[in-house]
């Protein structure tokens, strides 16, 4: 039994720790964020040189092959920054639809670029109708010689605006919710009949719609069976809602530290609020909301990797983080008071960003629906 | 990261399960499925039964005529306590008294004690509240007025769990009315059948008879009694709250317990369809499981703190308000499981599905959880102060 962190894991900790300290501040990130393109070049270049952009990514192709508990020492600081490079769309989404579905050829052209920052690119699996069911794939691609041709909408694709490839789910055979004839297609963002209307995110990230008409790409651009790309787009997914998991925590931990530290402060009636026990005891409860999450994690972190534990422990930890997010950000406003409803302090945004977490990848009742339902 | 027990801890896993297959009586089992106290008589053979194979007394060293066991064996033992069906047994002598003597006492005290607990010739309770000082424990009253060779002691405790089966008392008295009111506490231990001493029931909410309040009439108590110096009462009681933290969160029967809740809903029907296929249910069922899979994990790192060496990190402090909410939140359930069922009261096994005929005790009782060993409220003042820094 052990539990510590590896030597590696506690270093690379630290120097995400630290280039958030340093160099994220929140008015650093208000200013990327208001101004074009609304990341930062400069930051997505320092974690290719740090490394941090290979952390997942097989080895043999420029990444470190890291298990998701070293992935969780990158994300977990991230979310405690609000980080909104495309880290999870790029490097988490699209790198592990690659990875896991991509032939060798494929792998190693893209792979390598994503890791040293050159590549940024989205997955792009959601539609209007489908909410969170990767089943649900309207968007088709039709066989025509040694080509496919694209047609459909991709709806709220995170990152979309900064992306120059994106990896999209479309339907090569079969109905509308069959888990079989859906492919994962490499697109090019600039390729003709293809259309990115982009938009800022509740967040302060950005994302866009991307619509394909009649997207003609060679039929080496399928990773991997076209028939068959929902193993690979499960595995992006699965990963993707584990490292949303840490950056969530990441972020609960900020925002109940700045209220504790809030209320020890604030005055009112001539004392701390702090000094009260109503608000002593809220501060507890989310203490205790926060722990219990970082425990959930820490059991995510050792199952993940064994395919009998992963979709149950998954689920679990998506609807224990989703319902203590939620109470903790609400708190969180609640207890600062009138400025913790303002654009201008920090709060306000935890709270929004913590909300989007609620609602990703299966909001946290459908999480519990499908716990209750598969999983008891 | 693992938390994946070593080989020698996997073999000590077998032989404990072994064990219990082989030694634990089928009506010991049967009752405590059902939430039921054993008997006296049954409880003292049981750990007698237990001590002759030197388990007793999980947390003891050996010197002591502990097993001497780690962190992780005591939780691995627990798990398969709990898994094989036994009861927890009684810890107020074994969890309590033991590590405040062999901490606190004189060699004479430890000497005449210590071995008394293992073999169960003693049963000890615990003379702590009083009626006008239940959280506020140190505003207690009941004196104890030095006299020659005695204390002299007047006064009362409530809520005595088990009194009227012990034949002896450790106790918190007032020595001194001076300075801080804390500093003004001993430790005594007093025996049952002292001249002036009575015992009165109190029955509870479950319909049982576990509680008692305790009067003293000028009892006279040999000062030899006395744990530790004068004053030093309500240090030796803080001591224990940070003793052992690897099993209070209770997850090993709260997974058991799980296990019967999830049998209750398969086996008992609603609208012709086992309870268990409702989505309704499901749904509690779920979130009960996950909220008792958070707390296990948070147990583990617990341990795995411990096992490293290291002190119990701050998710520890938690573990008994979150170890007590999931024991309640089951409770809640076998009552809903039990709809009608819930009505007849102390029928025995004979008018219903005897688990669903039980659970309303259960859950009554469950209701002492957030109350007793300091009530969630004053965990939580606890918490806000130590941990968070609040004041």
């Amino acid at each position: 039994m052990d539990l510590t962190l590896s030597d590696e894991q506690k270093l690379i900790r630290q120097a995400v720790e630290r280039f958030i300290r340093n160099d994220y501040s929140f008015d650093a990130r208000k200013k990327i964020i208001g101004a074009e393109p609304g990341y930062s070049t400069a930051h997505w270049q320092t974690f290719a040189e740090l490394g941090w952009l290979g952390v997942p990514l097989p080895e043999a192709h420029g990444g470190f092959g890291g298990a998701l508990a070293d992935l969780l020492q990158v994300v977990e600081p991230f979310g405690a920054g609000m980080v909104v490079e495309p880290y999870l769309p790029s490097v988490i989404l699209a790198g592990t639809a690659i990875a896991e579905g991509g032939s060798e050829a494929q792998q190693a052209e893209l792979l390598p670029a994503i890791a040293d920052g050159t590549l940024i690119a989205a997955l792009a699996h959601g539609e209007r109708q489908s909410r969170f069911n990767p089943h649900d794939v309207q968007t088709s691609a039709r066989r025509e010689g040694d080509a496919y041709l694209l047609d459909g909408q991709k709806t709220v694709v995170p990152g979309a605006p900064w992306a120059q490839k994106f990896i999209v789910s479309a339907r090569t055979a079969g109905e509308r919710f069959d888990a079989e004839g859906i492919g994962l297609f490499v697109v090019d963002a600039d390729a003709a009949g293809l259309q990115v209307d982009s938009y800022r995110t509740a967040d302060g990230a950005r994302a866009g719609n991307v619509t394909l008409q009649q997207v003609r790409v060679p039929a080496s651009a399928a990773l991997g069976d076209p028939a068959a790309g929902l193993t690979a787009l499960t595995a992006a997914l699965d990963l993707g809602l584990a490292a949303a998991c840490g950056e969530a925590l990441g972020a609960m931990q900020a925002v109940y530290q700045r209220t504790l530290d809030y209320v020890k402060t604030r005055k009112q009636f001539d004392v701390p609020i702090g000094s009260f026990q109503v608000i002593q005891h809220r501060l507890v409860d989310m203490f205790t909301a926060v722990e219990s999450s970082r425990s959930m994690l820490t059991m995510l972190a050792v199952r993940f990797a064994d395919p009998q534990e992963r979709a149950r422990a998954l689920t679990a930890t998506k609807v224990h983080l989703g319902q203590n997010a939620r109470y903790v950000a609400q708190q969180a406003v609640q207890l600062h008071g009138g400025i913790g409803m303002t654009e201008e302090l920090d709060i306000g945004h935890y709270f929004r960003r913590l909300t989007l977490f609620c609602l990703a990848f299966g909001s946290t009742d459908e999480q519990l629906e499908t716990y209750a339902a598969e999983h008891i | 990261m693992n938390v994946d027990f070593s080989p020698a801890e996997l073999e000590f896993q077998q032989q404990v399960r072994q064990w219990f297959a082989d030694n634990l009586p089928a009506d010991l089992k049967r009752k405590n499925e059902l939430g039921k106290m054993p008997s006296r008589d049954e409880l003292v053979a049981w750990q007698r039964k237990l001590n002759e194979q030197g388990w007793l007394a999980p947390g003891w060293p050996e010197e002591h005529g502990g097993p001497g066991w780690t962190a992780t064996q005591r939780y691995i033992f627990d798990l398969e306590r709990a898994r094989a069906g036994a009861p927890i047994g009684l810890s107020m002598g074994i969890v309590m008294l033991g590590p405040v003597l062999m901490a606190f006492g004189t060699p004479e005290q430890k000497q005449t004690y210590l071995p008394r607990i293992l073999s169960c010739d003693d049963w000890w309770c615990q003379g702590y509240s009083e009626p006008g000082s239940g959280s506020d424990l140190a505003s207690l009253k009941t004196s104890a007025v030095p006299d020659g060779d005695s204390y002299v002691v007047n006064g009362s405790k409530i809520w005595t769990t088990y009194a009227h089966y012990a034949n002896r008392m450790f106790c918190l008295v007032r020595t001194s009315n001076e300075g801080k009111k804390q500093a003004g506490i001993s430790f005594l231990l007093i025996d049952m059948d002292t001249p002036g001493l009575e015992v009165r029931p109190i029955i509870s909410i479950d319909g049982e008879h576990h509680l008692n309040e305790v009067f003293f009439t000028d009892v006279r108590v040999p000062k030899a009694n006395l744990v530790g110096q004068e004053g030093q009462g309500w240090t030796i009681a803080k001591y224990l709250l940070t003793h052992e933290r690897t099993t209070i969160a209770g997850v090993a029967d709260s997974k058991v317990n799980l296990g019967i809740l999830k049998a209750m809903a398969a086996e008992n029907q609603s609208n012709g369809k086992p309870m268990l296929e409702d989505p309704r249910i499901r749904r509690r069922i779920a979130q009960v499981e996950i909220d008792l899979l958070a707390l296990e994990w948070t147990n583990l790192r617990t341990l795995a703190a411990t096992a490293a060496g290291k002190a119990p990190g701050p998710e520890s402090s938690n573990l008994k308000l979150a170890g007590t909410a999931v024991q309640q939140a089951i409770t809640e359930l076998m009552v809903e499981i039990a709809g009608p069922w819930a009505w007849p009261w102390q029928t025995g096994d004979y008018v219903g599905p005897p688990e669903l005929a039980h659970a309303v005790e259960r859950y009554n009782f469950a209701r002492a959880a957030t109350i007793y060993g300091g009530s969630d409220e004053v965990q939580k003042n606890v918490l806000a102060k130590m941990m968070l820094g609040l004041k």
